[in-house]
């Protein structure tokens, strides 16, 4: 038994900012002090509050220090763990009242947090299988294999209401139904962990912080459909995330709870790693198939569906890292617990990636039809700098932008695909004044030319027509014709493309269309970018009246654009100094150098 | 994705010439071995040259062109070699809206080429990466295995500095 539990953060967040240094040197230094016996080092998962990296927790109690430097580990070993005196300097300021110290649940970013996925990340040793045991895991798989029969897991999964987190939404007791449905001498599971847009980690967090659950969830969808096999497509940025899953899969089949004859009810199950190589396409169901069977990751048509015919033509079925992080409980707890949480077609928790322009940028997980405005503004702590609201963009590459109007909308799928946007795998991008809405679309829009595969024409050729479009208005060549046009390509790619890559690559610019036509009028009519990032649009100026003459920006000015007047304003004493537009380059050194706030862009 | 193919000679050595038969031997009898082995014979190499994946279609008795549609379609697969130091800027959403665009400028400037070139020393290539998932640090960049967050344009030739001495 220890006295103290350390907890230190292990995610890629707070890896990159050395938390596993941290974890050393305090491993190091109890030694040094006698104390390793009393005081146990944990590395965990993602905690969630990524913003405030690298994490450590103490407990029993419960002390959040944030931001902690490799050179603070010997003061907190010192002051807090030798003596007992808590570093108030270094734990996370929003915990601190006065005399108290107030618990990690009670603060504004964990409080309206309903963690069921991500329940075990930032609270065990991801790879240590003895402590996700001790959490109730492989109860689940217990409990199936020897108290249920594959139809009863089914109606579980049916009546749980619990719908696929990889983005569509899609029933998933109704794909296990119709995998289970047809008949074949073998049988998949797969498992995508292709987590491809831009700005979502929350399977990665899930498979670094709790890599068992995903483990314990294939074999009882295993179990369900009838298959003894099981693939797992992971993307090969997420090194950490494939190194614990190996582990987990090693540690799982020492205890007989991979392999064969599990739990000696003579049901046999083993999960493969696939490693993906960087194509987003591969996110889709049919895609990523064909690239575990070692192909390049062209999508199929469907039907036939995977249930029919998936991997290496055998009845499959595919679910997200997140959907499978919610089933050992549904198992567990039941279908009616987990139908109680979440809006009347939407059930469960959702866990969003917050990124972007917000203060607590990180990991959260809240009940379905909870409001974008409580998750920015309460939980994500708001926009930092007092800027201004503009948009949330959920979906990713196939989503949207949610403009303010909206922001008091209950968050589930429905709701989200009625305004125009989705709910994506969930990443949620918050976005200020400052960003341009037709900038966004154009990112997006390059995204998704890069990573068309090129098989079908609407999404290959249409997607680089669209873009072509986007970066004319962007440098000030658009015109109004050209806004109608972009909007019919748009629905003609949506109708026309082969899979959901396509299907959905002009849901970035349809959304922003829709909410911030304003901007691409600005764009064409007037040739400005109101938000000030299009550079082609954008001109800087001096005023003269408040120009001091001190000459800072001149000397800046890495093209010589900048030279003097023979103006002196009235109250000067030095002639105030002008910008040649035909030689500037926009480059902003000017209007980031001058102290007195005499440049303005626009 | 286009991708730049080298024209530099290759330069493999016989060990890491019976590295690779090692691997294609026990990758032969898996379905669907093709992208594993082009995954580990590029930690041999470094990166794809014709030569390797000649070798490895060869080793697993597929042809050519799917070795090469394979290797060309993945973003991962390198076809030309990397420098010492691999810079890679995260161009996710949550670090553009951040400004890692700039990020990649400044770095294209200051290094003199383009995303997915090398320096003619071969001390520095670049690469614009797919979010990487460090969003609470962005904007991000990474070089080798050093991680850089909440980067400033201002902090790039600093930065460089550390790299170019060593």
């Amino acid at each position: 038994m220890y006295r103290s539990n350390v907890l230190v953060c292990g995610g890629t967040g707070c890896t990159s900012s050395h938390s596993l240094l941290i974890a050393e040197k305090l491993k190091e230094e109890l030694k040094a002090k006698g104390l390793d016996k009393e005081v146990n080092v944990i590395t965990t998962g993602c905690f969630g509050l990524c913003a405030l990296g690298p994490i450590m927790v103490v407990y029993p109690e419960g002390s959040f220090y944030s931001m902690v430097k490799v050179e603070d580990v010997p003061e907190i070993v010192e002051e807090h763990l030798n003596k007992g005196r808590i570093v108030t300097r270094l734990l996370y300021q929003e915990t601190v009242e006065e005399d108290t110290i107030k618990s990690l649940n009670k603060t504004a970013f964990y409080e309206k947090q309903k963690r069921v996925a991500l329940r075990n990340c930032g609270v065990i040793d991801p790879e240590k299988i003895d402590d996700y045991i001790a959490n109730d895991g492989y109860a689940a798989l217990g409990k199936v294999l020897t108290e249920m029969t594959p139809e009863e897991v089914i109606q579980t999964m049916l009546d749980s209401g619990l719908r696929g987190r990889g983005g569509a939404g899609f029933p998933t007791g109704l794909k296990w139904k119709f995998a289970r449905g047809n008949d074949a001498d073998q049988k998949y599971v797969c498992c995508n962990a292709d987590e491809g847009d831009p700005g979502a980690f929350m399977d990665r967090s899930v498979l670094e912080g709790d890599p068992h659950v995903v483990l314990e969830a294939m074999a009882i969808a295993g179990y369900a459909i009838g298959a003894s096999q099981g693939y797992i497509y992971v993307r090969a940025e997420y090194p950490i995330a494939v190194k614990r899953l190996q582990i987990a899969i090693d540690q799982a089949h020492e205890y007989g709870l991979l392999g064969e004859d599990i739990f000696g009810t003579g049901f046999n199950f083993d999960i493969k790693i696939r490693l993906g190589a960087g194509a987003f396409v591969c996110g889709e169901e049919t895609a990523l198939m064909t690239s575990i069977e070692g192909k390049r990751g062209e999508p199929r048509p469907r039907p036939p569906f995977p249930a029919v015919k998936g991997l290496y033509q055998k009845p499959t079925t595919l679910n997200n890292v997140e959907t499978y992080a919610n089933i050992p409980q549904i198992i567990l707890k039941g279908a009616d617990w987990f139908a109680s949480m979440g809006t009347e077609k939407s059930k469960g928790t959702k866990v969003f990636a917050l990124g972007g322009k917000i203060n607590h940028t990180g990991l959260v997980e809240v009940p379905m039809g909870t409001t974008l405005r409580t998750i920015i503004e309460e939980i994500g702590g708001g926009i930092p700098g007092g800027k201004k609201f503009k948009a949330a963009q959920t979906g990713g590459p196939s989503g949207g932008c949610i403009p303010a109007e909206h922001l008091d909308i209950e968050i589930d799928y429905d709701n989200l695909l009625a305004i125009g946007s989705m709910m994506g795998s969930g990443g949620l991008i918050v976005m200020d004044e400052t960003d341009c809405m037709v900038d966004i679309a154009k990112f997006f829009l390059e995204f998704t030319v890069d990573e068309s595969c090129g098989k079908c024409t609407p999404c290959r050729i249409g997607t680089k027509r669209l873009l072509e479009m986007l970066e004319k208005i962007t440098k000030g060549q658009g015109t109004l014709e050209m806004i109608d046009e972009m909007e019919q390509l748009c629905y003609y790619i949506k109708a026309n493309s082969l899979c959901g890559l396509g299907q959905t690559a002009p849901n970035p610019v349809l959304s922003t269309l829709r909410y911030f036509k304003d901007e691409y009028i600005a764009h064409v009519v007037d040739k400005k970018c109101p938000a000030g990032v299009c550079k082609d649009l954008l001109e800087y100026t001096i005023d003269r009246e408040k120009c001091i003459g001190c000459g800072m920006c001149s000397r800046k000015c890495p093209v010589g654009a900048i030279t003097v007047t023979d103006y002196v304003a009235p109250g000067k004493k030095k002639p105030a100094y002008e910008i040649d537009h035909s030689k500037c380059i926009k480059c902003g050194a000017c209007f980031d150098t001058c102290k007195f706030k005499a440049i303005y862009k626009g | 994705m286009l991708k730049k193919i080298s024209s530099l000679p290759f330069k493999g050595t016989p060990e890491q010439e019976a590295q690779l038969k090692e691997v294609i031997a026990k990758h032969k009898d898996d379905p669907g071995a093709v992208m594993p082995v082009l995954q580990e014979a590029q930690d041999i190499y470094g990166y794809l040259p014709l030569e390797v994946q000649t070798m490895i279609a060869e080793g697993l008795d597929v042809p050519i062109d799917e070795v090469y549609g394979v290797a060309t379609f993945y973003s991962q697969f390198a076809l030309s070699p990397k420098g010492e130091y691999n810079i890679s800027v995260c161009l996710g959403t949550a670090c553009y809206v951040k400004g890692s665009g700039n990020v990649l400028n400044k770095l294209s400037e200051e290094l003199g080429i383009e995303a997915e070139e090398c320096t003619e020393d071969g001390k520095f290539s670049l690469t614009a990466c797919r979010c990487i998932g460090a969003c609470g640090l962005a904007p991000v960049m990474t070089v080798n295995d050093d991680v850089y967050g909440r980067l400033t344009v201002d902090e790039i030739p600093g930065i460089l500095k550390k790299y170019k001495g060593a």
